[in-house]
């Protein structure tokens, strides 16, 4: 079994296998076997196509999930110039969970700021698996207050499983840390846009999620709580994650039908992590025009409007 | 649960709500010494245990009726009721979870908000309502909150919220993560317009209701030995293997980190919050 590929993959993966094969084949042969790879090149293509185009929320789960996923460390270098991260919190630690700095976009000065998991064992370590602790929320909320002063857009890229559960998170406030970024985001006198590239996990990714707009890329998910957790409470087994990724309209094209996401980027075939380029150049684009028209708004107009935004995220009847 | 209720088949059980309506007893056994307390004078004492001052569950309409002056109270939005944006059904339908929870608690809603007087000083005031679906925060939640907020705006009164919450309702999925952000930049509106909100914080106040409008407060208070935190204590066990410390998230544990500016016992709260909000306000005693 293939890991860089999920089980639902996994008939992608055999021809592939058998198009290296082939290839190699050819490489040291007279026989012409040009045309068979091309025949399963097709039939590979076309067959990533229909797994692609059925995927379940819980599928989706998986790929936003992906241990080749771009992070948003793979995207900077891609997207913006001029990046220097700035570390700390000024107050405990520097959280490698979260990372930032300030950057170049299209030529225009910003703020980037985007959770961080790791590649390998050590680093995932490291970066705790993308979970922030507390410093990691006051490290962004300072570096935000930072780009209000000095009126750089932010750009956030939201990929978490979520807050950090540990003992030491709790007793240095984690709580308070996520209810003060977000009212502070709200209200900050400076454009903002969130992206979430990869799992949008609970309060650990609201906390950099409040904004004048909310992109997703096609794959990514984003929830209240994750499916495991989410079923084991309502359908007491964690077993039952397929079922709660459905039942809690997690996917992009869910969220964008209510009205919750402003856009989806498009994945290329496969995922982001098979051509980490070519997302990175559609996140670009679109990250590009939506701050072409925020940063022409009338600071006033565009803090009301983020205001009705956020009021308007709700459904009841009365 | 008593024996009598253990002897009866379920279907004929009374529901639990109509405890708090009707006593189901006399006698009530104290959660925290396991002493046994007259159930009348329990009430009378706002469900205090006299011998070891633990502080049991008030449901929100006792609760705002035990803290606002009893003239000029007006709720704020009571027919607003949830709708069931996502169709969620788990092991049951959210809607019939909603249809139980209204019945078991006379509530429409997990937050009764008002309108109204402490001690002669105008106020809104919030109580989340624990027995409707935990006190978690869905759309209605929020909405009625923002409402409060938008009230103390409108008479440049403060605002006052008891927090009682598991945290965010699952079955409303990201919309109740959305009312962490909308309750949070309503609270900012108060902070600029320099009008006091006080936050204070009863069994339990967890999740995303901590997370948020809970953790605002200009002021925070606390209820005694009350359960606050993020994460869940069980779930922190699971997932990190760590030992919980001695008092862990509760009342008195936050206070020492910094997380509280002080605890009251619920008798004194209505006197201090009051004299609070008179000196942020410049005022004289009240």
């Amino acid at each position: 079994m293939d890991l860089n590929f999920l089980e639902f993959e996994q008939p992608i993966a055999e021809l592939e296998a058998k198009i290296e094969e082939l290839r190699l084949v050819g490489n040291d042969s007279a026989i012409n076997i040009g045309e068979e790879i091309e025949r399963l090149q097709t039939k590979c293509r076309a067959l990533t196509e229909s797994t692609f185009s059925t995927l379940t929320p819980w599928q989706i789960s998986q790929l936003a999930r992906h241990p080749q996923r771009p992070y948003t460390l793979d995207y900077v270098p891609r997207i913006f110039t001029g990046f220097q991260e700035l570390h700390g919190d000024r107050a405990f630690a520097d959280d490698p969970a979260i990372v930032g700095g300030v950057a170049r976009l299209a030529g225009r000065s910003v703020m980037v700021i985007g959770h961080q998991k790791g590649r390998d064992t050590k680093e995932k370590i490291h970066r705790n698996f993308g979970m922030p602790r507390p410093e990691g929320y006051r490290k962004a909320l300072r570096l935000m207050e930072l780009a209000e002063r000095f009126r750089l857009p932010i750009l956030t890229f939201i990929d978490t499983p979520g807050a950090y559960p540990g003992v030491g998170a709790e007793e240095r406030g984690q709580s308070e840390a996520i209810a003060r970024n977000l009212m502070v985001m709200a209200h900050l006198r400076t454009p903002i846009i969130c992206t979430v590239v990869g799992e949008g996990g609970s309060g650990g990714a609201l906390a950099i999620g409040v904004g004048d707009r909310l992109l997703m890329l096609q794959y990514g998910t984003y929830s209240v709580i994750s499916p495991e957790g989410c079923a084991s409470i309502l359908w007491r087994s964690a077993d039952k994650a397929d079922l709660a990724a459905e039942a809690m309209a997690i996917t992009s094209d869910k969220l964008k039908e209510h009205a919750l996401v402003d856009e989806i980027i498009p994945e290329p075939l496969g995922g982001a992590h098979r051509h980490p380029d070519q997302m990175a150049a559609s996140l670009k684009e679109a990250l590009v025009r939506h701050l072409d028209i925020l940063a022409d708004e009338d600071l006033d107009d565009l803090l009301a409007r983020r205001y009705k935004r956020l009021m308007g995220f709700a459904r009841f009847k009365e | 649960m008593n024996w009598f209720e253990k002897l009866m088949p379920s279907r004929i059980r009374t529901e639990p709500n109509s405890k708090r309506a009707v006593p189901e007893g006399i006698w009530a056994k104290c959660p925290g010494c396991g002493a046994v307390l007259y159930r009348a004078e329990l009430e009378r004492n706002l469900e205090i245990c006299p011998k070891c001052n633990h502080h049991g569950r008030l449901s929100a309409r006792r609760r705002l009726d035990s803290f606002l002056d009893p003239e000029g109270r007006e709720e704020i939005a009571p027919d607003l009721e949830s709708v069931d944006p996502l169709k969620f059904k788990d092991l049951k339908k959210y809607k019939d979870r909603l249809a139980q929870a209204q019945k078991d608690t006379n509530e429409k809603e997990a937050l009764v908000v008002m309108r109204g007087r402490l001690k002669g000083l105008d106020l809104v005031a919030a109580a989340f309502e624990f027995e409707f679906m935990g006190g978690s925060m869905g759309s209605v939640v929020g909405e009625r909150f923002t409402r409060g907020v938008d009230a103390a705006l409108a008479q440049g009164a403060a605002l006052v919220c008891f927090a009682a919450s598991g945290g965010a309702r699952m079955q409303e999925s990201l919309f109740s993560l959305m009312q962490m952000a909308k309750t949070s930049a309503a609270i900012g509106r108060l902070r600029q317009r320099g009008l006091p909100f006080i936050s204070v914080m009863t069994d339990p106040t967890m999740g995303g209701v901590s997370a948020s409008l809970a953790m605002l407060g200009d002021i925070n208070v606390a209820e005694p030995n009350a359960l606050i935190g993020f994460a869940g204590p069980r779930v922190i066990e699971q997932t990190v293997r760590e030992t919980l410390p001695e008092g862990f998230q509760r009342s008195e544990f936050l206070l020492q980190h910094g997380a509280l500016d002080l605890i009251l016992s619920r008798r004194e709260l209505r006197d201090r919050i009051a004299d609070l909000i008179a000196i942020l306000t410049h005022r004289g005693p009240v």
